[in-house]
């Protein structure tokens, strides 16, 4: 009887301890042999699966970076579609191992729900669509008291929007629905007057809209929307793997090394370009990261540098044409900056 | 122990092992030391992941500022609520849906399991097409059904329909005036409450009456003149204070007025179609199971039809009928947490937007699944209470 009890009480116990000392994410991932990347369930430009079913955007294609740096190839992720509600629970259960999926960075996430942000792949701001058919003669934020407005519930957006009617003493009648399918055919089909989420949010829901060209962006912008990749607390090296790979992104960028030219680069004599392409002698800054030292140049192959990344799925190259604006290098006036590699 | 072997022919060693008594104690003993230590392992190794992850615990949480807005308010709420008011309020939403869901379906079940029994063949049909139809939908699809289906393909608000008594119908909801209760109004009040005790004392008077004498008194007419009569006679009398904010055209919607939104319209339908098809079916069986004997006995009697059904075969298939009503009404308040399909901000919806912005993800389950065990266990109280009093009184 005795013996028995102690026998489960140990045996719980060990349980625990295995539980508690769980492998380091990298070793995780390269024994399973792919990423699980948690992103949206279909933003147009950040993620969002194409005909083809293969998931596009700047945040796909950020999952793609680090699996080049981590596998060599950026064909090894996987894609698990969260909603706003879900993601941080799979974050922090491991179901996903990183969460690219436009989220707001703020001090709350970052400190009591035991996340990492890694930096800021897209800054944004929250703004207000209308159907400008329906109500000629509002061109201004400040002209919506009274109005429905359609939001996605647990996001910053909802906070900020309470916010923004309380300090400019509007009314407004929230219509919240959780899954951005849900607000997106309730605006559709006129439940609400506003649609509002992070503006670049608002210029691709707008082309999956029934008539795209009836409805308007309304200037204001009300708040700060950093959007970043984020990691589980308490493992470091899977962190700076991340993070490097956001700024391995930026400093090709800023060196002008392309997908197209990372090959006839790596034959260069400029001592930083081949320091961040690992073509220096007896370089460690790779393995050091737990990375092979050519990591930079998977990472350009399997997505090109954030300019590329930012161009094909947001800008110029793609049907949002969204200008790269604060997201510009700050070489080029923009916030986007990354700390040396060395 | 000892004592017990005393008493015992057989030698102790082997009674000891087989003994029954001994064996029982001893597995009963093993499941709860087993139980205990799961249940154990499970509290702690949550703790200590939470620990390890650094996120934070406990219900603290509840007194902070919410931040967000909720659309169907029945207390006061705004964003400088806390996270329980939030939560608060979502759970009297979900009684108000509930509550109007049972009221409702049941309505309707009655009349259409009473339907489903019709001697007229037109009437027996529908009320069958309808039970197979609705019972046979997952209550989601229905949901939105109603949704999609019906309320969103309303016109916008400017192209309203236009109904009697100054309503409007649109796709943002239901629109009818609101009354406006002027001073001297609390005179309406206390006549109808006058009213229905009146109503009461008479119904109890002429059963005692009827008991006493076998004459019957008009209970039904004088009943109604009571509590119809006496509060219309205050309103004359108080100088007609009753007024009524009629809804009116702006910007956006339509102001003033008391709106039903289409999220909180959709679902009351839809749970009270939905689960009206399985009350039907109860009261069906509850009605054909009492005896045929005691139709004809009481018609023997000289009853007439409508009072053979009202006092004879209906408190004979209430029996049969309340307990499996009673599950009826506890599925009824547990779907109405698909609200959170078509965003009606129920419990289920408000606590979870409160874990997401938050992300105590625990606690928030926790305390929606305590509601709404709370809800059903009281739901099941109060019903049992209501078929003891229904049960057959044996003398």
């Amino acid at each position: 009887m005795k013996h028995i009890a102690i026998g489960i009480l140990g045996a719980a116990a060990l349980g625990l301890t295995a539980t508690a000392a769980s492998a380091g994410t990298l070793d995780t991932v390269k024994q399973k042999g792919f990423i699980q990347c948690g992103v949206s369930t279909g933003l147009a430009g950040f993620s969002a699966p194409d005909d083809k079913g293969d998931w596009q955007g700047i945040d796909a294609d950020f999952c793609r970076a680090v699996a080049g740096a981590v596998f060599g190839d950026g064909t090894k992720v996987k894609f698990t579609p969260l909603s706003a509600k879900e993601r941080f629970t799979a974050l922090q259960s491991g179901e996903v191992d990183i969460l690219s999926r436009n989220t707001t960075w703020t001090i709350n996430r970052d400190t009591a729900l035991g996340l990492n942000f890694i930096g800021v792949t897209y800054y944004d701001g929250q703004g207000f669509m209308i159907n400008a058919k329906k109500l000629p003669g509002v061109n201004s934020a400040l002209q919506l008291s009274g109005a429905a407005v359609c939001v996605q519930s647990g996001t910053t957006t909802e906070l900020n929007l309470a916010d923004y009617f309380k300090s400019n003493k509007m009314e407004y009648n929230p219509v919240v629905f959780e899954k951005l399918e849900e607000v997106n055919a309730a605006y559709d089909a006129g439940r609400c007057d506003v649609y509002t989420t992070d503006q670049s949010g608002l210029y691709g829901i707008r082309l999956t809209l029934g008539a795209p060209a009836d409805h308007v962006v309304l200037p204001e912008i009300i708040s700060k929307e950093p959007l970043g990749p984020a990691v589980r607390q308490g493992d470091d090296q899977w962190y700076h793997i991340v993070k490097w790979t956001y700024f391995a992104l930026l400093q090709a960028e800023e060196l002008g090394i392309t997908k197209a030219n990372v090959e006839e680069m790596k034959a260069s004599d400029n001592p930083e370009i081949k320091r961040v392409l690992g073509t220096e002698p007896e370089t460690k800054i790779g393995t050091d990261l737990g990375v092979s030292n050519d990591w930079v140049v998977n990472i350009v192959k399997a997505v090109g540098n954030y300019g590329e990344m930012f161009e094909r799925n947001v800008g110029s190259g793609s049907p949002l044409k969204i200008a790269r604006g604060i997201n510009a290098l700050w070489t080029k006036g923009g916030l986007q900056y990354a700390p040396p590699i060395r | 122990m000892a004592s017990q072997e005393i008493l015992r022919e057989e030698p102790s060693r082997a009674s000891f092992v087989n003994d029954p008594k001994v064996r029982s104690i001893f597995f009963q003993v093993l499941v709860v030391v087993l139980l205990g230590a799961g249940v154990w392992w499970i509290v702690q190794n949550t703790i200590d992941n939470l620990a390890r992850l650094h996120i934070a615990s406990g219900f603290g949480f509840l007194r902070g500022r919410a931040g967000f807005d909720i659309s169907d308010t029945a207390i006061a709420y705004s964003s400088d609520s806390t996270y329980g008011r939030a939560i608060v309020v979502g759970f009297i939403n979900t009684l108000i849906v509930a509550g109007a869901g049972i009221v409702t379906a049941t309505l309707i079940g009655f009349i259409l399991g009473i339907g489903r029994l019709s001697r007229n063949w037109l009437i027996r049909k529908i009320c069958m097409v309808y039970v197979e139809i609705f019972r046979n939908i997952p209550p989601l699809l229905v949901i939105f059904f109603w949704y999609s289906g019906v309320l969103a393909v309303l016109p916008i608000p400017r192209e309203s329909i236009n109904l009697p008594f100054g309503s409007f119908l649109n796709q943002r909801g239901f629109y009818f005036p609101r009354a406006v209760w002027g001073d001297g109004s609390w005179l309406i009040f206390v006549a109808l409450l006058v009213g229905i005790a009146m109503a009461w004392f008479v119904a109890r008077k002429a059963r005692q009456r009827q008991m006493a004498t076998g004459q019957q008194f008009p209970v039904f007419w004088t009943s109604l003149a009571l509590v119809v009569g006496l509060p219309l006679l205050a309103y004359a009398l108080s100088g007609f204070p009753l007024t009524f904010d009629f809804p009116k055209q702006s910007t956006f919607n339509l102001t003033g007025g008391f709106q039903v939104k289409p999220e909180f319209l959709s679902l009351y339908l839809a749970l009270s179609c939905y689960t009206a098809a399985f009350i039907a079916e109860i009261v069906r069986a509850g009605i054909v199971g009492v005896s045929k004997g005691q139709t004809e006995a009481a018609g023997a009697l000289g009853l007439r039809p409508g009072s053979i059904l009202r006092l004879v075969v209906v408190p004979q298939a209430m029996r049969i009928i309340i307990p499996p009503l009673t599950s009826q009404y506890l599925n009824l308040t547990k779907n109405s947490s698909l609200a959170i399909a078509i965003g009606y901000p129920d419990l289920t919806a408000t606590a979870g937007t409160v874990l997401n912005q938050t992300g105590q993800a625990i606690e928030c389950v926790l305390i929606m699944m305590v509601v709404y065990l709370v809800l059903s266990l009281l739901t099941s109280a109060v019903m049992n209470v209501v078929n003891a009093r229904m049960a057959l009184v044996e003398r």
